[in-house]
């Protein structure tokens, strides 16, 4: 397959007033065109840090990354990030939500515009682009929160903790619900968590990283032999308890 | 709801409630007849001395020859100064918030003046305001102005400044540059901030009107007021307060009719 994103050696260093942090040493991976990985390890060890070098956001010290070939030097037009909560604006009405990401990118054109609206029709939105963000459930919010970065058409979309303001049982519903979709728009996406069976659920890959200054220490390729795989399937099979122990076991938490 | 019943309790709850309200409401109305019998019986019978204390049915005859007592050019004109101080606090005080947010270098070296600038008693200003306006109208407004645009400014910006972060990051993530960034999330996101703002600077430039037409006027409801005092005319002094509680609370509740209106409008919350 495909290489989409090639992250070599990278190191970042953020410099503020009281010193140097070291957030990332040497990571290297790769990733392929469609594929999901995980990214988990303990808080505050990088893996936002590592999110935002992958978007051109905060630069990087050495080593490169490349997207599509082209190494990342600026924040690129080619990611698009999932953050925490659905952020929608509740001055807007859905559909006006959906098209920030383009208006802002001044993307609005025919063809992008047609391209969201049939995002919202495909995933059940269409009657609600009228409404208001109040109007609609946790998960529904969450679907156009997606769509609205699905509709500038990123090679890589970043989701950085997207699910981890929501309750438990709606997050189990809209993990489920948010790969069936990235899934069947051949998204790659790349995804931090610090829920151990999301990342396993979620994706083809979980990259385990160390504390701060993070470097990966493992990365479990994540099988199950089911024919249409979803999160919430991969939660019932055999294999998942085996690969949570390894992944904990890798994590090495304690409270101290 | 699941009956459609009331049950007994909500029935006495209810009843507590509105008994309670009326409670309220008969409280009120008895103590402002009270207070206005007490003091125009009190004058007739002698023990409460109108020359100072004027009266209800005295005031009532200041407000009866409104033409003699050019009642209405008092009240257009401080009505006019309010409304041109007021508006030009807003906009001058918007317009240097979003300045202010703009460059968080000029936030940092203007916090200090602010603070200052902030506590200072500005009626203080008064004798130069008149120095360097004019012995007018000009001064009038400036007064009004003086006091009622830095606390725009401090209100705006820290309205601006407490914007949700998680908004404008996920619109960061788009690329989005400083202007897209204030028309799209931070202006929006503070319309409440604004009217709230507006509520304080109605009355503040209410405030510095008066004390500007104390210092500076020939017309106006100041200038009634000081007037009246100056030659002893208590019916008209009390008649002028009157209208400017008048005239400040009706101000005050057209902006919250606007701003509930405008919310109303704008934000689907
Ligand atoms: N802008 C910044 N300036 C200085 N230090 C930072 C900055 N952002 C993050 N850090 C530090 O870098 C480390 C990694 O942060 P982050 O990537 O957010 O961790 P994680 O997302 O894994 O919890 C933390 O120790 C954090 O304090
Ligand atoms: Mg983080």
């Amino acid at each position: 397959m495909n290489k989409i994103l090639e992250v070599s050696h990278i190191k970042v260093c953020y410099q503020a007033v009281n010193g140097e942090v070291e957030a990332i040493r040497d990571v290297s991976f790769s990733v392929s065109e469609g594929e999901f990985i995980s990214i988990v390890g303990p808080s505050g060890c990088g893996k936002s840090t590592l999110l935002s070098a992958v978007a051109g956001v905060t630069p990087v010290s050495e080593g490169k990354i490349l997207l599509s070939g082209r190494e990342v030097s600026e924040v690129s037009d080619d990611i698009a990030y999932m953050l925490q909560k659905d952020n929608l604006l509740p001055w807007r009405s859905i559909r006006k939500n959906v098209l920030l990401g383009l208006e802002i990118r001044g993307m609005i054109t025919e063809e992008n515009l047609s391209y969201a609206d049939n995002l919202l029709k495909a995933y059940g939105l269409w009657e609600f682009r009228d409404k208001y963000p109040s109007q609609l459930s946790g998960g529904m919010r969450q679907r156009a929160a997606l769509i609205r970065t699905l509709a500038v058409r990123p090679k890589v979309l970043l989701l950085d903790e997207a699910f981890s303001a929501l309750d438990y049982q709606t997050r189990l519903a809209v993990t489920d619900d948010v790969y069936k979709i990235l899934k069947k728009e051949k998204q790659t996406a790349l995804i931090v968590t610090h829920d151990i069976p999301e990342s396993i659920s979620m994706s083809d890959r979980v990259i385990v990283l160390s504390k701060r200054p993070a470097v990966i220490r493992n990365i479990y390729t994540t099988e199950f032999d089911i024919p249409d795989r979803s999160p919430l399937l991969c939660r019932d099979h055999a294999a998942f308890g085996e690969y949570f122990n390894q992944i904990w076991k890798e994590l090495d938490v304690h409270v101290s | 709801m699941y009956h459609n019943e009331i049950s007994k309790e909500r029935k006495i709850y209810l009843k507590k409630e509105r008994r309670n309200k009326i409670a309220v409401t008969l409280c009120r109305v008895f103590f402002i007849v009270a207070f206005i019998a007490v003091w125009e019986i009190g004058g007739h019978l002698g023990f409460i001395d109108t020359f100072v204390l004027s009266q209800p049915s005295r005031i009532l005859g200041v407000f009866a020859d409104f033409k003699e007592n050019q009642l209405l050019l008092h009240i257009g004109t401080t009505l006019f100064e309010t409304a041109v101080g007021f508006l030009l606090g807003v906009v001058i005080g918007c317009f240097l918030a979003v300045l202010l947010w703009w460059s968080p270098f000029l936030s940092k070296v203007s916090e200090p003046y602010l603070v200052i600038l902030n506590s200072l008693p500005k009626i203080a200003l008064g004798p130069v305001i008149i120095i360097w306006a004019g012995a007018g109208t000009r001064a009038i407004i400036f007064m009004a102005l003086a006091i009622s645009m830095i606390v725009t400014v401090l209100e705006m910006l820290n309205g601006f400044n407490n914007t949700d972060k998680e908004l404008i990051r996920m619109l960061e993530t788009f690329k989005a540059n400083r202007l897209q960034i204030f028309t799209k999330i931070v202006l929006p996101y503070n319309i409440e901030t604004l009217f709230n703002s507006l509520k304080i600077n109605i009355g503040l430039s209410l405030v510095g009107v008066i004390a500007g037409e104390f210092l500076v006027s020939k017309a106006g409801l100041g200038y009634l007021i000081v007037y009246g005092g100056q030659v002893f005319k208590m019916d008209l002094v009390m008649a002028s307060v009157l209208i400017l509680a008048a005239a400040a609370a009706i101000l005050y509740e057209v902006i919250v009719i606007t701003q509930k209106l405008a919310l109303k409008y704008i934000n689907h919350r």
